[in-house]
């Protein structure tokens, strides 16, 4: 079989220096996942539709599914692996635990990777503005309570 | 005889709000789901979907595909073994592999769109994707079956020609109405006669999904010795190996499935659909691991959606405010199999209502749609929607309480459902009292001050929720803590509610037990994560090893003393003499020592609970209509529900705000939009438009408890019930807003300008 053609690409994932061959036509998502090998970030459509798969791009929020992994050369990425340091967990991750934010989980690296890119910016949201700036982040669990409560949750906490 | 409990009131534990144990993995993106799962020499499966809702298949070409480079192997029907045909009581749940293997890939005709066709393993994802391209399938197609209505035409074409349908205990064939059936008690007729108002609607409904965000997935190995190793997101593990084992005809002994976090199912993820087809690839494959993974259009067009159909209700009251009699006509799509909700929709129907001469009909109709699975209080929702509507136009037209209305009319201990069954010990009467005297019922609606109609919508609903069998293994450490091992899927925070009834037992705080889940090799049977069981049976199997941990400690604290055991008494996580005062050890100490006074204790209980406490839930809604767009806000709900006894609130809260959700989105804009063609014309997150953060309130819940005799700590199930009642809240205050009656759903914006105008 014949290899594909590759793209070279250098980026910075979470901090780190990182270096790919990525086919052309793979999404930002599949090389986070696949060549990478962070799978915290998540695949629900694929079409942009459900923000699971929510990354920053350079401190923007993106949909991984919607860009290419050759796209990403030079830029610096954060995934929900980069959230927690040594020092312990974002407080928006202890707000997601401790205001019981998550059911089965499987949004919830989007919602805390774009939760983060709102509170970077904006310390202390309304929740109508919460409710504004996750509404590309699909819930179907929690019915979006707690989340909301947790992002503001956080916000005061990072105060 | 049932062993039943008194109710409890001094709990450490229970009723308080621990982190969940499996939390810190959830948020931060260590905790691994299907798609996660990595296994050396991996290949991807894909499969190739009918464009066509109603198709002979002719034949199917795959040789180009099998050329094609980088692939391994292509799938289709014929590579299943022979199947069992007819239906088989698997123990757990009757079901027919024969069609589930066509379900899984077609045979001989295609029964919806984006029903699957042949199956490919390649080298990657992509590789997989563009070989199913280069299978050519010759098709002759047919006419589409759309709706039951369509579906029970004279001369309708026929899905199933070996279908054999049953009439009310006749064999029917020809047909596309795979059962009807009829349950029916007192002078329903009579009833009528008797009444002074009698009301008579019909509902229609759309199919609607689950709409979790975790596509299907599975990873399978079918190796050279004939073993099959899984990996699947999915609610039930030992219905991956059953089902797996079932449709490759080996022995389920031959399956081992390792659950993997589950993103969402809702009952959705209760029926495999890629498994088995992962393990034939494997196979054929040279035993190669085949991962696979829905895309989310197929996970709209091809896997469980909830039935819609048509529900007409006809109800008689008389003056004092009493009801006479109900009949009820329950028409609901199975989908291309046979197998719709519709049994616990008839049983759920009147479960609100003491219904003195009531009938209930019943039809399971097949039509060229995915097959439906299971949704959250299955066929309940579709059910309230139809008679709460009714209840609410006699109230409206009488001019009565709505909730008084109820609760004269309330089901009760010794009331008998709709299918004859009596209830046991049930909190309605509580749970409408609670509504009636919360702060939403009792502060009127105010008008809107810039030209929206508001209106308030109250409905109740039910659900019987489920038993059965459970497992649960515990090993005390030597450091005083306790290793859990239990056989359910964890779908929103059941690791803590478990291992919390553990602890409470055990006098130790919940974060002392740690919960795990193994695979079916390694731990008992236990049934699938559904019906609203697990923090009530497998908690129940987790207080009944709790116990026997405490019978094995009481023996060594005995050993220790040189007592007798029976005087061992343990209270408050100590254990002492009953009489010498002396003599006393806490229970980590006596942990300590289990090595010196007979080794390890390990303690497992499996329960198969026959029955278990009925829900149910009482729902306010208020909201607002743009009378120029028909667009429709919620602007404050309250969900009122008993839930027995709540083990970790939050959750509890939480699932009962994630079924609202839920429920109005089926009630507000969630449909398949079906084509002319009969292919689904929305599939995808954008157009289906499930709610988002921006469409939603907060939501208040008030949890009622009145303890489930049947549980030693009262524990009802609470997941389910709470997606019934929002539908026919929705509808109710629409109708309260517009002064229209909407009998239609979903009650989207057209609609409803439609209504207002008319
Ligand atoms: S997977 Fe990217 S938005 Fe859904
Ligand atoms: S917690 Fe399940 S989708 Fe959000």
């Amino acid at each position: 079989m014949e290899l594909p053609q590759r793209v070279h690409v250098r980026t910075t994932i979470n901090g780190q220096a990182q270096e790919f061959l990525v086919p052309p036509y793979m999404s930002l998502l599949d090389t986070i996942r696949e060549i990478a090998g962070l799978t915290g970030t998540k695949e629900g459509c694929l079409d942009g539709n459900c923000g699971a798969c929510t990354v920053s791009i350079d401190g923007r929020i993106v949909d991984s599914c919607l860009v290419l992994g050759a796209e990403v050369d030079g830029k610096s990425i954060t995934t929900v692996e980069g959230l927690a340091t040594a020092k312990g967990l974002h407080p928006l991750q202890q707000a997601f635990l401790e205001e019981a934010a998550l059911q089965c989980g499987i949004c919830t690296p989007g919602f805390l990777v774009a939760a983060k890119g709102l509170l970077d910016n904006e310390p202390d949201p309304s929740e109508e503005r919460i409710r504004h700036w996750l509404a590309g982040n699909l819930c179907r669990c929690t019915g979006y309570d707690k989340i909301v409560r947790a992002v503001q949750k956080a916000a005061t906490a990072s105060h | 005889m049932v062993q039943t409990y008194e109710p409890k009131s001094d709990y450490k534990v229970v009723g308080t709000r621990p982190i969940r144990h499996d939390g810190l993995d959830k948020v931060t993106g260590r905790a691994v789901y299907g798609a996660d799962v990595k296994v050396p020499g991996l290949i991807w499966g894909e499969v190739l979907r009918s464009p066509h809702a109603h198709a002979r298949i002719k034949s199917i070409d795959t040789s180009a595909a099998e050329a094609a480079p980088g692939v391994y192997a292509v799938a289709t029907n014929a590579d299943f073994p022979d199947p069992r045909a007819g239906e088989i009581d698997s123990g757990e749940d009757v079901v027919n592999f024969e069609r589930d293997t066509k379900n899984l890939l077609a045979k001989d005709k295609v029964l919806y769109k984006g029903h699957a066709v042949a199956a490919v393993a390649a080298v990657d994802r992509n590789t997989a994707i563009e070989a199913t391209k280069l299978i050519k399938v010759e098709y002759e197609l047919l006419k589409p079956v759309r709706n039951v209505d369509e579906a029970m035409a004279k001369g309708a074409p026929i899905l199933m020609e070996d279908l054999v349908g049953d009439d009310l205990g006749e064999d029917v064939r020809n047909t596309n109405v795979a059962r009807h059936f009829r349950h029916e008690f007192g002078e329903v007729e009579k009833g009528f006669a008797d009444s002074d108002l009698v009301v008579e609607r019909t509902f229609t409904l759309q199919m609607v999904h689950q709409g979790y965000i975790e596509p299907h997935n599975a990873t399978a190995i079918w190796d050279e010795s004939g073993h099959v190793t899984a990996w699947s997101s999915t609610q039930g593990m030992f219905a991956v190996r059953d089902q797996t084992a079932g449709m490759l005809r080996i022995p389920e002994s031959q399956v081992t499935v390792y659950p993997v976090e589950i993103g969402g199912g809702f009952g959705g993820k209760t029926k495999v659909y890629l498994a088995p087809v992962a393990a034939i690839l494997s196979k054929k494959s040279g035993g190669r691991p085949v991962k696979m993974i829905m895309d989310r259009n197929s996970v709209f067009e091809a896997s469980g959606p909830a039935p819609g159909g048509k529900i007409t209700v006809k109800m008689g009251v008389t003056k004092d405010g009493k009801i006479k009699a109900c009949a009820s006509d329950l028409r609901y799509e199975a989908g291309a199999f046979p197998g719709s909700a519709i049994g616990a929709g008839a049983i759920c129907i009147y479960g609100c209502y003491n219904i003195p001469n009531s009938r209930i009909d019943g039809y399971d109709v097949v039509v060229n749609k995915p097959k439906s699975a299971a949704y959250r209080a299955p066929g309940s929702p579709q059910a309230a929607f139809a008679i709460e509507q009714v209840v609410d136009e006699i109230c409206d037209q009488m001019n009565w309480d709505k909730i008084k209305f109820r609760l004269d009319n309330a089901s009760r201990e010794g009331t008998r459902r709709g299918d004859g069954v009596m209830f046991g010990k049930v909190g309605l009467i509580e749970t409408l009292e609670a509504a009636r005297d919360s702060d939403h019922w009792k502060t009127p609606l105010k008008p809107s001050t810039n030209g929206m109609l508001r209106g308030r919508g109250i409905a109740s609903g039910y659900w019987m929720n489920g038993g059965g069998k459970s497992t649960v293994d515990l090993m005390l450490q030597d450091d005083g803590t306790v290793a859990m091992n239990e056989g359910s899927a964890d779908i929103g925070g059941t690791r803590a509610s478990i291992a919390m009834q553990v602890a409470e037992v055990l006098g130790l705080p919940a974060e002392a037990v740690h919960p795990f889940i193994p695979s079916t090799d390694s731990i008992g049977f236990t049934g699938t994560t559904g019906g609203s069981r697990t923090t009530y049976a497998t908690g129940y199997a987790g207080w009944q090893a709790a116990n026997k941990l405490v019978g094995e400690m009481s023996k060594r604290a005995s050993v220790l003393w040189g007592i007798d055991p029976s005087d061992v008494k343990f209270a408050a996580g100590k254990f002492s003499s009953g009489s010498d005062p002396e003599l006393s050890i806490g229970f980590k100490d006596l942990a300590a020592r289990i090595g010196d006074t007979g080794g390890p204790i390990t303690t497992t209980a499996s329960v198969n609970l026959a029955a278990a406490g009925a829900a149910y839930g009482v729902h306010i809604c208020d909201l607002e209509i743009d009378p120029d767009t028909g667009k429709t806000d919620v602007i404050r709900y309250t969900a009122v529900q008993d839930v027995g006894k709540a083990v970790h609130p939050s959750y509890v809260e939480g699932q009962i705000q994630g079924g609202v959700a839920q429920g109005i989105g089926w009630a507000l804009n969630e449909e398949y939009f079906i084509t002319d063609s009969g292919s689904m014309a929305n599939h995808t997150f954008l157009d289906y438009r499930m709610p988002t953060s921006l469409d939603m309130p907060m939501i208040d819940t008030i949890l009622v408890e009145v303890p489930n005799p049947l549980h030693p700590y009262g524990v009802r199930g609470v997941g389910e019930v709470p997606l019934a009642p929002p539908l026919p809240a929705v509808a109710n205050a629409v109708k309260d807003a517009t002064g229209k009656r909407i009998l239609d759903l979903p009650i989207k914006p057209g609609r409803i300008i439609e209504a207002m105008g008319s």
